[in-house]
């Protein structure tokens, strides 16, 4: 096999303003194999990827294709060379069937005098969408499809883009796993496997274990420069860890030694609650108890949170509110119940993003900041100050805008919006740290942890299985909607990965 | 290759439930598919079956007829304003277009103002003067990044301007009998103008389900962002709808003007209002990506059949307006039902 790179970046530097986004960056893609970039968020992953798939350009240095240089007009002009970007954010229209999304922006060959043939569309849409599963048809609407289907049927669409081309396409996927649950992931991994039979592919990700699971050979990423590049036959999670963060793991990333052990009187009480996702829900969190519900995409796992928050109806069973029925009819009931929801899509459900930090923490609780119907500035101001130090939320000023805060911070304040009122009783969390780097996932742990030791009663939906376990007193596994285990876990004892694992698959 | 992968099923939580148990499986996904119109056919249904008790009158030939006739008008301009909303769009200016067309064909068949007789040719004029008015909107929404709204009621007053201007001191009565004829001669029972129309109405289903303009009019509806990932040339195609919408105005006008015989500035005055709600009755949704020429033929149907229905159960004409919009809301509310959720945002 020929080993001279496909693609090739060669001191490559590229700023924005106020940023050094990349700094003196060099990197080799050679046929066949899967290259992985790891690194923090900010450490310059995505400028790079940005850069490869012809949506920025280079400030300085220079990009070559199978051995030419190359500078890419957009992302159309990328894809003629035979690259193909997988987007973090899926980007799949479900207004459109399958085909139309694996072929937007190839369609021509399926033209005649202007006119779609579809069964043409469908039959070279099925060749690539062959590739990647058995089991997708061309013909289907989008939106009847799953989010892992989807994810899919994007790598086909890449597949397709970069194979305009005669060569072997380079396909790069960004961080195509922080969406997917468990299983979904191991599915990927197949996919990826046999994609490098055919392609070249470029794998984005800040969790290690991914990376190393599925490369053949990664660089490390830090502050804009390469600063490493290994084999992970070869290499340790923590020699990994230490080369991204560039220092050494400070002991406690999820903040164990603040566990603190529960108290006796229930919080918030689920009986037999059944909703159109899930049946006969029943469990207790205690006040100061931090509770992981464990599943798959679809277990039914955040419309129960939803359910309690009152964003989803429920059809019979009952919440009780420290010893008081409880019937959460709207989310808006639930806030004055003192119910507080982190959801998942933090960009769309979580924050108004742009508007300014201010704005966002005060949002749900308006009355804090207040005086009668009328907002008091300086209170305000007093307020969110107090909370920006205390949550150590790293902005500018309170006034702003939320959308160029990083994720890590934007999380801090979306939690910090339920912290301001303080008869919150009630903590959902919605896979919190997804998306968040090393740094401001150990923060938001802590923060969780010192919610609980204030009696908070905490349900943690978890990013990851390791998450849901270490910060839990007690893990729930949940499958097709119905609880199927419940572990203790104390900070000494904690429930092996695989036990859990088995009740949610 | 051995790839292990969970059933289909329906994730998304704006995907429609189910629509029954009794009914076979094929059938059930075509009614729950968003490419047909069930839920304004039911409405359509659910009038009828209220006219059967007050007045089967309503189900006649004749008066089928009638309605076919009065549709034919904005079903032509809801054609070409469904793929503007199809983007993400939208064309308020379809009263002042149809006026300037209107003044313009009936000054330029043989009439009782000017000199000027082209005959049949003023029809391609109509369809040009509204073309030339889209396209002033189109390249304003696409490369100025106006939005369309307030440029559409710019376009609005323009046209209606140029309207006054041609106007005179008396209304332009039309001469031409062939010009006439296309309102007035019949085919197979059923007015010229309602051919026209159907005629539209095909050329639109084949520009949604086999052009380019048509499929990435939902791709641009859905997300404009991946539509320029993927090289769409977005404002072509984005000015190039609002050209379409004023060239079928145009049309409309056209039809109108052979209808009532003159040329008239208030000649489409209230059919902006027939044929957004008719659009929205429909099922396309106005934040774009959702619907279809079907479904705007259908709500705009449902708007002329709510109209004809009050007339023949002998609703006061003082109410009837009143009672028409709380219709449009009712009727919206139930066609929309299935996309209603919790959380979904609504503007």
């Amino acid at each position: 096999m020929n080993d001279a790179p496909v693609m090739e970046v060669r001191q490559a530097t590229k700023s924005f303003p106020g940023v050094r986004a990349l700094n003196d960056v060099s990197i080799e893609i050679r046929p066949h194999e899967v290259l992985g970039l790891i690194g923090e968020n900010g450490a310059g992953k995505s400028t790079l990827l940005k850069i490869l798939c012809g949506l920025q350009r280079l400030d300085s240095g220079s990009l070559l294709l199978r051995g030419s240089e190359v500078a890419f007009q957009g992302v159309a002009d990328a894809n003629r060379g035979g690259v193909a970007m997988v987007f973090q954010e899926q980007s799949l229209l479900e207004n459109i069937t399958v085909a139309e999304n694996v072929l937007l922006g190839n369609e021509h060959p399926s033209l005649r005098f202007g006119l779609y043939r579809w069964r043409d569309m469908n039959r070279r849409a099925q060749k690539y969408l062959d590739l990647v599963s058995g089991s997708l048809r061309a013909a289907t609407p989008t939106s009847r499809l799953s989010f892992a289907k989807r994810q899919m049927v994007e790598v086909a669409k890449a597949l397709a883009s970069g194979s305009r081309g005669h060569n072997e396409p380079v396909v790069l996927l960004d961080e195509p796993t922080s969406v997917l649950e468990h299983s979904e992931i191991e599915t990927l991994f197949c996919v990826i496997r046999e994609l490098r039979t055919r392609a070249s592919v470029v794998f984005v990700s800040h969790r290690m274990e991914e990376v190393l699971e599925i490369c053949d050979r990664v660089y490390v990423m830090r502050d804009g420069g390469v600063v490493g590049e290994c084999r992970p036959s070869e290499v340790t999670t923590d020699q990994l860890f230490s080369m991204m963060v560039g220092q050494d793991l400070s002991a406690g990333y999820y903040d164990e030694s603040h566990q603190r052990p529960a108290r006796p009187q229930p919080r918030l009480e689920l009986r037999n609650l059944t909703g159109e996702n899930f049946h006969d829900v029943s469990f207790t969190i205690a006040r100061g108890e931090v509770v992981s519900l464990m599943g798959v995409q679809d277990s039914g796992r955040e419309d129960v949170a939803r359910a309690v928050f009152g964003a989803v109806p429920t059809k019979s069973g009952s919440i009780t509110l420290d010893g008081r029925r409880f019937v959460p009819r709207s989310p808006a009931h639930a806030v004055r119940a003192g119910i507080g929801y982190v959801p998942s899509e933090r960009k769309v459900d979580g924050s108004v993003i742009a508007m300014d930090v201010c704005e966002n923490l005060t949002l749900a609780h308006p009355r804090r900041v207040g005086r009668g119907p009328f907002t008091d500035p300086g209170r305000e101001r007093r307020t969110v100050q107090r909370w920006i130090d205390e949550l150590r939320v790293r902005t500018p000023s309170p006034y702003t805008p939320l959308r160029s805060l990083s994720g890590g911070n934007q999380q801090k304040v979306v939690l910090a919006k339920w912290l301001l009122d303080p008869d919150l009783r009630v903590l959902l969390l919605d896979t919190p740290t997804r998306g968040l780097d090393v740094g401001a996932k150990a923060d938001v742990y802590a923060l969780i942890r010192r919610l609980a030791a204030q009696g908070l009663a905490v349900l943690l939906l978890a990013d990851t299985l390791d998450e849901g376990i270490a910060m839990s007193h007690r893990v729930l596994t949940m499958k097709d909607g119905r609880l199927t285990a419940e572990f203790s876990s104390d900070v000494d004892a904690r429930p092996q990965r695989a036990d859990v694992l088995e009740r949610m698959v | 290759m051995n790839v292990r992968l969970e059933p289909a099923r329906a994730h998304d939580r704006r995907t429609p439930g189910r629509t029954g148990h009794a009914v076979s499986r094929p059938v059930r996904s075509v009614l729950g598919s968003h490419t047909v119109p069930t839920p304004a056919l039911s409405v359509l249904a659910l009038i009828c079956l209220v006219m059967l008790f007050v007045n089967p009158a309503f189900l006649s030939p004749g008066n089928a007829g009638a309605v076919a006739e009065q549709s034919a008008v904005p079903a032509v301009l809801a054609v070409g304003l469904t793929f503007v909303i199809l983007m993400g769009g939208i064309d308020l200016s379809l009263e002042g277009i149809m006026a300037a067309a209107s003044m313009s064909t009936a000054l330029l068949v043989a009439n009782d103002h000017s000199g000027m007789n082209l005959g049949l040719w003023a029809i391609a004029v109509g369809c040009a003067v509204g073309a030339v008015l889209g396209l002033v909107a189109g390249t304003t929404v696409a490369l100025l990044r106006v939005p369309s709204f307030i440029v559409t009621i710019g376009t609005w007053q323009i046209g209606l301007g140029i309207a006054q201007l041609l106007f005179g001191e008396t209304p332009p009565r039309v001469t031409d009998e062939s010009f006439r004829g296309l309102a007035d001669s019949k085919a197979a029972g059923l007015p010229g103008i309602v051919w026209i129309a159907l005629l539209v109405v095909a050329l639109g289903l084949v520009l949604q389900h086999y052009t380019r303009f048509g499929r990435y009019a939902y791709v641009i509806g859905g997300s404009e962002e991946t539509a320029l990932l993927s090289g769409v040339p977005v404002r072509r195609y984005r000015a190039a709808s609002f050209v379409l919408a004023g060239a079928t105005a145009g049309l409309a006008a056209v039809m109108a003007t052979a209808r009532s015989g003159v040329g008239n500035v208030g000649i489409a005055t209230g059919l902006l209002f027939t044929t957004i709600a008719g659009v929205v009755i429909g099922g396309t949704f106005l934040t774009g990506g959702r619907g279809g020429v079907l479904h705007s033929l259908v709500g705009v149907i449902v708007m002329v059949a709510i109209g004809n229905a009050m007339v023949l159960a002998g609703i006061s004409s003082y109410v009837q307006q009143a009672v028409q919009g709380v219709i449009v809301v009712a009727a919206a509310s139930i066609t929309l039902w299935r996309a209603r959720e919790r959380m979904r945002v609504i503007k």
